[in-house]
């Protein structure tokens, strides 16, 4: 069988496990729609919640930035997994104990203001937006190329996909259908990189045998396979594998903004209401992190697998360049998608890839996990699993946000201040509707993405730390804090972070360099300054207005200890 | 009030602070401190094949955190066992 018919069965395959588990677990009241009616056990919301928080960027990209930044893309593995120890030790036990639905739910009723919950609707939309457009943008990436239909059909078949499980199931059907999901994508991930790593150093474990030595029959044999690619980075003229470029400021505040921006995200945070009991939401927080971290474990030893055999491949064992007529398939098929390009710029018909001026190649990262299986020569099955993988990564994270969305629209803005007397039936109507119309722009921006997308996804992260962050953390271990303080805070901290993007990004894109940073930070680690002005703000603010009144500070106290928490609650 | 008295309530706190505290330093000097700000003089010494510096930033680290959560999990158990106040 070809890839393309395996690949059909293998996607068509799981999106029938997953509709079969959506039609199981449908919604029948707001409080499922929700947050599964607080019922899910902390190891399957671990789960759930590991697929939800590994978007397609996690899943097609991040491997290849570490392929190319080598040392520097460290700050996404430590960011992306760090952000965990944050949650469960200091949001997810005193959110769950507070027993509401949303984020704007506690901002709101923790600083007994409705102009708080506001802010806070708009930061979660603000935030889950910019991230799900580039989810759908994945989804289509991922069908044309293993389905071979255009990049709009792509995006069309994932909003329906989406559209049904989202609408229908709400929490509960998502969570259920994330966890066929993390299943899929995990799966998928570690299979090829295991049999890479089998070739490549006679490893099982692709974690060990990214600091092995490499095996026979195979360029560079006997030396380690790290030292074999600081060597190449040498000879080639690229900055060493393990060692960076970035400055450690900003290495330092990238990875800060990472982490403290995980911890600050909606959609995750959300995830810990849906467990029955405090001791759950710490429990589950580890358990996400434990399936994290087998994908995130995995992801640098691709990245060096991946980088090897890419020069390998192009450049040869001798380093003299492949000519262009004995490439293997792969590079032709991936030259159709764009993905890479070769221009023979020294006409000898022979490919060459280094980091000086006798580069020839453009080579996309997103092509280091997707065209992993082909370079290493794998059984068709394994592509077609890859494909598979990457579509449960998009769709499982798309739904998660789009959830968030409709929460934010239907629960905090209609329910909890436009239109308090709705029922619970009109709600959970109203939560559809926004879960439509929120898919149907989505799916808009994924099919024509003003350009600015891709790149807004990463900043996410520094607007979530700079907004929501420091208002939860004082919310909780600062009982005193009051609404001036956090209000200031929050608009301080978005305020400045989207400026400092906005002007680098897209005012004046030619003074984005390390020269015009302030303290040398990057507009990706900005988040960690916005962060530290809104605790500053909200600080100061406070001292100025006087203490939150005694009713919200025994509101704070009752969060603080696990005794007496029910089922989330209007 | 789940807590017999006020002092009790101010002493769980305490404990819960300091435990957080605790970990959240260990937290920091993996990540921060030989992930970034040490990771070139760590990396003279090597670990199964790795920098060590370079190891703590892309695998040390985050096996780090997954136990780190463990534990702070375990101890909670125990602090909220020992002040009455851990669910029924």
């Amino acid at each position: 069988m070809d890839i393309q018919t395996l690949t059909f069965i293998i996607v068509g395959l799981t999106f029938a496990l997953y509709i079969a588990i959506a039609i199981w677990s449908r919604a029948g009241s707001t409080s499922d729609f929700y947050v599964a009616s607080g019922g899910v056990h902390p190891v399957m919301n671990g789960m759930a919640t590991a697929a939800d928080w590994m978007s397609a960027a996690s899943f097609i990209s991040m491997a290849g930035i570490i392929a190319f930044a080598g040392y520097d893309g460290s700050v996404y593995l430590m960011g992306w997994t760090g952000g965990y120890v944050l949650l469960a030790l200091c949001l997810a036990p005193y959110l769950r104990k507070f027993g509401k639905f949303t984020v704007p739910d506690f901002i709101g009723d923790r600083y007994y203001s409705q102009t708080a919950r506001t802010i806070a609707v708009i930061c979660a939309i603000l935030i889950s937006f910019t991230y799900i457009a580039g989810q759908m943008r994945g989804v289509g990436v991922v069908f044309s190329r293993f389905l071979e239909v255009d990049i709009a059909t792509g995006v069309f078949i994932g909003a329906v996909i989406v559209f049904f499980y989202t609408v229908l199931g709400g929490m509960k059907g998502i969570t259920y259908t994330q966890v066929a999901q993390y299943c899929v994508l995990a799966f998928a991930y570690i299979v090829p990189a295991v049999f890479i790593s089998i070739y490549m150093t006679g490893h099982v474990l692709p974690q060990t045998g990214f600091g092995a030595t490499i095996a026979e029959g195979v360029a560079g044999e006997g030396t380690y396979l790290l030292d074999r690619l600081d060597g190449l980075s040498a000879e080639l003229g690229l900055a060493a594998y393990t060692s960076g470029i970035k400055s450690k400021i900003d290495v330092f505040a990238i990875t800060c903004a990472l982490m403290v921006g995980t911890a600050g995200l909606p959609h995750v945070i959300v995830r810990f209401f849906t467990v029955p009991k405090v001791r759950d939401a710490r429990l589950s927080a580890g358990w996400a992190l434990v399936f994290i971290s087998v994908v995130y474990l995995t992801a640098p030893s691709i990245a060096g697998f991946a980088k090897v055999n890419l020069i390998n491949t192009v450049n040869g064992p001798d380093l003299q360049g492949v000519e262009y007529e004995a490439a293997p398939d792969w590079v032709k098929n991936w030259e159709k998608t764009g993905l890479i390009a070769w221009e023979d710029k020294n006409e000898d018909g022979k490919m060459f890839y280094s980091g000086d001026e006798r580069n020839e190649m453009t080579v996309d990262r997103d092509i280091m996990v997707l065209a992993n299986p082909e370079i290493a020569d794998l059984p068709a099955w394994v592509v077609a699993l890859v494909a598979a993988g990457g579509v449960a990564a998009a769709l499982s994270t798309s739904a998660g946000l789009l959830l968030v969305i409709s929460t934010s629209i239907s629960h905090d803005l209609l329910k909890r201040t436009l239109t308090p007397n709705i029922t619970d039936k009109q709600e959970l109507l109203w939560a559809r509707v926004a879960a439509a119309v929120a898919i149907a722009l989505s799916t808009w921006f994924g099919i024509n993405p003003p350009g600015f997308v891709a790149q807004v996804v990463a900043f996410a992260f520094g607007l979530a730390a700079a907004s929501f962050f420091p208002a939860i953390i004082l919310g909780i271990f600062y009982k005193k804090m009051n609404s001036q303080g956090a209000i200031a805070g929050m608009l301080v901290g978005i305020v400045f972070t989207l400026a400092y993007i906005i002007y680098f990004k897209f005012v004046n894109p030619a003074a984005n360099n390390a020269d015009n940073w302030l303290f040398g930070i990057s507009p990706e680690g900005i988040g960690t300054i916005g962060m530290l002005l809104n605790f500053i703000v909200s600080y100061v603010v406070h001292k100025m207005t006087g203490d939150a009144p005694q009713d919200t500070q025994d509101l704070v106290e009752s969060i603080r200890y696990p005794r007496g928490a029910g089922g989330a609650t209007h | 009030m789940a807590f017999k008295s006020e002092e009790l309530a101010k002493a769980y706190w305490r404990d819960n602070i300091s435990l957080v505290l605790k970990l959240l330093a260990v937290w920091f000097i993996v990540s921060y401190g030989f992930g970034i700000i040490l990771v070139d003089w760590l990396n003279q010494f090597t670990f199964f094949g790795f920098k060590l510096g370079f190891w703590f930033a892309q695998q040390g680290s985050i096996i780090t955190f997954v136990i780190l959560i463990f534990v702070y999990v375990k101890r909670m158990a125990a602090l909220d066992n020992k002040y009455e106040v851990h669910e029924e």
